[in-house]
C-alpha cells in the first residue's frame, strides 16, 4: 500500500486494517505522533489527513491511502504550523511535552480552517486533554498563533 | 514523596561541600568536567583527554571548545521544568547563558548522588535539594576559568571577571571564551571555596528564564521511552491477569495465535502472558486474541486481590475501624476538650482511589549484551532503586546495568519503583528468553489495570467548640494504608505520616489536638500519587473546617484569619490571596453575566511551602462550573517564576480533575474503568483561569511541583456548599447531583 506522509510516498506492507498510528511509529520510525489511549479519547495521535485534524490510533491504514497526511514531523513546513509552534514555544505551553504533538496539529488545522477563530471556535476544536494541564497556555498559544 | 522520605535521603553531605580537584580519565576532548563526590561533598575537575566511557562519568557539568554546556542532571524531567531550574542555578554562578546548555539525565549509580544517598526525583524536592550544591559547582567552574585566563595572560585572577560565557579583563578589553579556556581550566585544582553571588545581583535565579526543551516538544522531536528502539528488537505487548495475583494456567489457543501476522512468540510471564512481534500492534492484536486460564495458587506468597474486593468494600471496612489509632500529633487533651466542649460536631470524610493517568503509557526496553551486561531502558523517578529491583529480576550485580532514564511523558509519581506495577521486570525476562532485545509497551488498558493508585483515603473527625463558637479541639483518625509504609514500611508502633499530612501539621491555633493514623493494609496496588496525603487531606480537613466556621457562626476567611494571628507568614499569605481576588466574598452573590456564584478558601502545607486559594464556583445542569483558581504560594525563594507558575496551573488542573470527575472503582477485585472512556479526567472547556501570586518570605525554600494541588479540593467543594447548603463529604462531585439552597 502506498501512502503520502510529508509530502512523500512510502510504501507499507501492512494488515489494510492496521491503525495509522502504528504504521506512522512502528513500520516508519515517525514517532513524533503518540501513542495515549488507542480509543479515540485522548488526541495525542492527531494528524492532518487532507488537512483535516485526525486521531490516527482508530483510523484503519486503507482508509488514508491516497490522502495527503501530514505528521508533526513536517509542522514546520507548513506556514501556518510554524506559526503555531512559535506561539507554543513564546506561551511556553508544553510540560512533559507528550500530548503537545497532537495539541499542534489541531491547532493548526483549526488556523487553516478558520485563520480568526472565537473562543467557541477554539473550545471546539482543542478537545485533545493534557493530563500535565498546559490547557490555559494552549489557548493563550493558539490566540496569539492566530493574531500572527 | 512525603517530606520524610525526602529528608531521610536528603541528609547533609551539601554543607560539607568543599571544593578540591582529582585528576582522572574520561570526558570528551578538550572539555572541562566538574564534577562532585560525596559523601565528601567535593567538587572535582577531570582533565579529558579521551572519548567519554559509556558508563559511570561522574561528571555534571562539560564545558566544550565549542561553548556549549552539557549538565547530566541527577534528577528527571517530565514537565515540571527542573532541567531548565537547575540549569539556571548552575549558570548563574558560572555566569553562562542558560540556552547554550544541554541537559541529559545522569545513569543510575552512586557518582550522581547529588544529595546524598539513592536518589529520587520527587517530594517536590529537586530544586530546593540540589540549589546550593549547584551553585557551588558553577562557581567552582567560573573561578577555575578565570584562573585559567589569568596564568595564561600572566594577570591575576582578581583583575578578571566574567560575562556570560567569557573571561573578560577589562583594563585592556581582551576577553576568552569558557570554550577556548576549558582546556587549560581542567588541568587547575578547584578552588577550596568559592563565593557566590548576592541576590541582588542575580541574572537568571528569579528570572522567567525560557525552558529549554519548548521546540523539541512542540515538535514532535522530544524523545521519550515510548519512542525508543534498538537494533534487531522485538515489540512486545502484554496481556495482564484480570485479578491482581492471578497466574496464566493454560493457553487454549496458543498455536492459533502464533500463526498471526508477525508474531515471534508468546511467554507465559508472573502474573501474565506476552506476544512478541514485529509491531506492537501485532503483538498486541495476537496477545488480546489468547484465551488464557488464570488461576490464583494455592500457595501465592505474593499479593493477591481478593476476588470479593471492591472500593466500596474497602471504604465501608475504613468507616467502620472505629479504633483510634497511633496518635501521631498530640497537642493538649483534646479528648478533655471535647468532653467539655459547648458544641461537638463529627465528620467522615473519604476520597477515592486515583489513576495516574500520565500521558504516555508505560514500557521499558530490555538488551542483553554479548558480556553479560544489560541495557535497560525505562521510564523512572528513582534510578538506583530501579537498577537494585532490575538487578535482582536479571540476576546479575547492579553494576552489570545500565540503566537509562529517558524523559517522562507525566509525572505524577507514577514512575517511582512499583514492582509488578511496571513493566521492566517483563522487558528484562522477554529478552533474556527471546536472545533479543524487547521493548514491552503496555496498551492503556493495561496501565489502568496495573497502575499504582493513590489509595482510597478517609478521615473520622471531630471539631469541639466553646460558647463563642471557637474551635477549642481537633480530633481525627486516619484508617488505612499510607504509601511510604507500603513501600518503605513502618515501624510498629509509629503513625505513617503520609496518611496523616494535611490532617496533621496544620498552623491554625487549636490549643487542643489530636490526630492518628490507624494502620489497615490496603489489597490494592497504591503508590504516590501527586502530593501523596496531601491530595486527599488537605480536602478533608479544610473542608470540615468550613463545617465548623458555620457551626460556630463565623465567616470561614475570618475565622482562618483569626485562627492564623500567631504565624505572619500564613496570615500574609491569606490576605494575599485575598486581595488577589479582587477582596474575600462571604457567601453567594450574582456574577456580572448573571451567574449565581460563591467563593471557598483554604490552606495547605505541603512539601516546605505554603498556598492559600480561593476558588470561584457557579452551578449548572447539576454540575459545579469552576470560574476562577487563585493560588498565593509561598515557597520561601524561588528559581524561577514562569514555572512556579506552570507548575500552580498544572497542579490546579490535576486537583480540580480529582475533585470533579474522578475515582477508580474496583468491583470483583478487578478496576471497572480500563480507558479514559470510563475513567474521565479533566478535559480543557473545564480548566478555570489560574492567577497565581508568589511570595518569596525567605524562609527555607520549599516545593513547587505539588504544593499547589491539595488546597484545590476544599476550595472548590467550600464553594460548593455556599450555593447548595450541602456539605459534599465523599469525592468526585460528579458523584452528587449538585443544586441551588432552597432560599
Ligand atoms: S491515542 Fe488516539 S486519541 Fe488517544
Ligand atoms: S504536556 Fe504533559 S500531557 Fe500535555
Amino acid at each position: 500500500m502506498d501512502l503520502k506522509i510529508n509530502g512523500q510516498t512510502h510504501r507499507v506492507e501492512v494488515e489494510p486494517d492496521t491503525p495509522l498510528l502504528w504504521v506512522l511509529r512502528d513500520t516508519l520510525g515517525m514517532t513524533g505522533t503518540k501513542y495515549g489511549c488507542g480509543v479515540a479519547q485522548c488526541g495525542a495521535c492527531t494528524v492532518l489527513v487532507d488537512g483535516v485534524a485526525t486521531r490516527t490510533c482508530v483510523l484503519p491504514v486503507e482508509a488514508v491511502a491516497g490522502s495527503e497526511i501530514t505528521t508533526i514531523e513536517a509542522i514546520e513546513s507548513d506556514p501556518v504550523g510554524k506559526r503555531v509552534v512559535a506561539a507554543w514555544i513564546d506561551k511556553q505551553a508544553p510540560q512533559c511535552g507528550y500530548c503537545q504533538s497532537g495539541q499542534v496539529m489541531a491547532a493548526t488545522a483549526l488556523l487553516k480552517e478558520v485563520p480568526q477563530p472565537s473562543d467557541e471556535d477554539i473550545a471546539a476544536a482543542m478537545t485533545n486533554l493534557c493530563r500535565c494541564g498546559t490547557y490555559n497556555a494552549i489557548t493563550a498559544a493558539v490566540r496569539q498563533a492566530a493574531k500572527a | 514523596m512525603t517530606e520524610a522520605i525526602l529528608n531521610s535521603k536528603t541528609k547533609s553531605p551539601l554543607r560539607a561541600l568543599t571544593v578540591t580537584r582529582r585528576g582522572f580519565l574520561g570526558g570528551s576532548l578538550g572539555a572541562l568536567t566538574l564534577s562532585i563526590a560525596l559523601p565528601h561533598g567535593r567538587v572535582m575537575a577531570k582533565a579529558a583527554p579521551e572519548a567519554p566511557q559509556a558508563a559511570d562519568l561522574n561528571a555534571f557539568l562539560e564545558i566544550r571548545s565549542d561553548n556549549s554546556i552539557l549538565f547530566r542532571s541527577p534528577f528527571m524531567e517530565g514537565g515540571q521544568g527542573v532541567h531548565t531550574a537547575l540549569v539556571q542555578i548552575l549558570a548563574e554562578e558560572l555566569d553562562a547563558d542558560p540556552a547554550v546548555f544541554a541537559v541529559e539525565t545522569a545513569p543510575a549509580g552512586p557518582d550522581y548522588s547529588l544529595t546524598g544517598g539513592m536518589r529520587i526525583t520527587g517530594g517536590s524536592g529537586t530544586v530546593r535539594s540540589s540549589y546550593e550544591a549547584l551553585r557551588r559547582l558553577g562557581a567552582s567552574a567560573r573561578s577555575m576559568l578565570i584562573e585559567a585566563a589569568a596564568s595564561a595572560q600572566g594577570l591575576s585572577a582578581e583583575a578578571l571577571s566574567t560575562e556570560p560565557g567569557r573571561v573578560i579583563d577589562s583594563a585592556s578589553g581582551r576577553s576568552w571564551t569558557y570554550g577556548e579556556l576549558a582546556p587549560a581550566a581542567s588541568a587547575l585544582e578547584a578552588p577550596e571555596t568559592v563565593s557566590l553571588r548576592a541576590r541582588e545581583d542575580f541574572r537568571w535565579i528569579r528570572k522567567p528564564v525560557a525552558r529549554l526543551d519548548m521546540h523539541d516538544k512542540s515538535t514532535g522531536k522530544a524523545v521519550y521511552g515510548i519512542d525508543l528502539t534498538v537494533e534487531n528488537m522485538l515489540y512486545a505487548a502484554i496481556q495482564h491477569a484480570p485479578r491482581y495475583g492471578a497466574q496464566p494456567a493454560a493457553i487454549t489457543n496458543e498455536a492459533d495465535a502464533a500463526q498471526m501476522p508477525g508474531v515471534h512468540s508468546i511467554h507465559p510471564l508472573p502474573g501474565a502472558v506476552a506476544v512478541l512481534a514485529d509491531s506492537w500492534w501485532r503483538a498486541r492484536r495476537a496477545v488480546e486474541a489468547l484465551d488464557v486460564e488464570w488461576r490464583v495458587p494455592e500457595d501465592a506468597t505474593g499479593r493477591v486481590l481478593p476476588a470479593d474486593f471492591s472500593s466500596q468494600a474497602r471504604k465501608a471496612a475504613l468507616e467502620s475501624a472505629d479504633d483510634d489509632g497511633i496518635a501521631h500529633e498530640l497537642e493538649g487533651d483534646a479528648a478533655a476538650a471535647l468532653a467539655d466542649a459547648a458544641q461537638v460536631i463529627s465528620a467522615v470524610y473519604d476520597a477515592p482511589y486515583l489513576a495516574h493517568a500520565q500521558l504516555e503509557p508505560p514500557s521499558a526496553l530490555a538488551r542483553w549484551n554479548e558480556d553479560g551486561t544489560l541495557d535497560l531502558w525505562t521510564p523512572n523517578q528513582a534510578p538506583d532503586f530501579f537498577r537494585a529491583a532490575a538487578a535482582s529480576v536479571a540476576g546479575i550485580d547492579a553494576k552489570q546495568i545500565r540503566l537509562h532514564s529517558p524523559l517522562l511523558g507525566g509525572f505524577f509519581g507514577r514512575h517511582f519503583q512499583y514492582n509488578e506495577s511496571n513493566p521492566f521486570p517483563q522487558a528484562i525476562l522477554l529478552a533474556k528468553a527471546a536472545g533479543r532485545p524487547v521493548k514491552v509497551l503496555w496498551s492503556r488498558e493495561e496501565e489502568f489495570l496495573m497502575d499504582a493508585m493513590r489509595p482510597l483515603s478517609l478521615a473520622r473527625m471531630s471539631w469541639g467548640l466553646d460558647e463563642q463558637g471557637m474551635p477549642v479541639a481537633f480530633s481525627a483518625v486516619a484508617p488505612g494504608e499510607g504509601t511510604v509504609e507500603r513501600w518503605f514500611g513502618r515501624a510498629e508502633d509509629s503513625a505513617d505520616t503520609s496518611i496523616l499530612e494535611g490532617i496533621a501539621g496544620k498552623t491554625y491555633a487549636i490549643a487542643n489536638r489530636r490526630v492518628a493514623h490507624l494502620p489497615i493494609k490496603d489489597p490494592a496496588a497504591i503508590g504516590f500519587w501527586r502530593s501523596v496525603g496531601h491530595s486527599a487531606n488537605d480536602f478533608f480537613y479544610e473542608c470540615f473546617f468550613d463545617e465548623m466556621a458555620a457551626a460556630g457562626g463565623h465567616d470561614p476567611y475570618e475565622l482562618r484569619l483569626r485562627l492564623l494571628e500567631h504565624s505572619p507568614r500564613h496570615k500574609t499569605l491569606l490576605e494575599a490571596v485575598g486581595a488577589l481576588s479582587g477582596g474575600w466574598k462571604s457567601g453567594p452573590f450574582t456574577a456580572q453575566d448573571g451567574t449565581e456564584r460563591a467563593r471557598g478558601v483554604a490552606m495547605a502545607s505541603p512539601f516546605g511551602s505554603e498556598v492559600a486559594t480561593i476558588a470561584e464556583v457557579s452551578l449548572a445542569d447539576g454540575e459545579a462550573i469552576v470560574h476562577d483558581i487563585w493560588v498565593a504560594i509561598d515557597p520561601g525563594s524561588i528559581v524561577n517564576p514562569a514555572i512556579v507558575e506552570a507548575q500552580v496551573n498544572s497542579a490546579v488542573a490535576l486537583g480540580l480533575s480529582a475533585t470533579l470527575v474522578e475515582g477508580a472503582v474496583f468491583e470483583s477485585g478487578a478496576p471497572q474503568a480500563r480507558n479514559f472512556d470510563g475513567y474521565p479526567i479533566l478535559p480543557p472547556d473545564r480548566m478555570p483561569r489560574v492567577h497565581v501570586r508568589i511570595i518569596e518570605s525567605g524562609e527555607a525554600m520549599g516545593g513547587i511541583g505539588e504544593p499547589p494541588l491539595p488546597g484545590v479540593p476544599p476550595a472548590v467543594v467550600n464553594a460548593v456548599a455556599v450555593l447548595t447548603g450541602q456539605r459534599i463529604r465523599s469525592l468526585p462531585l460528579s458523584k452528587t447531583e449538585l443544586s441551588r439552597r432552597v432560599q
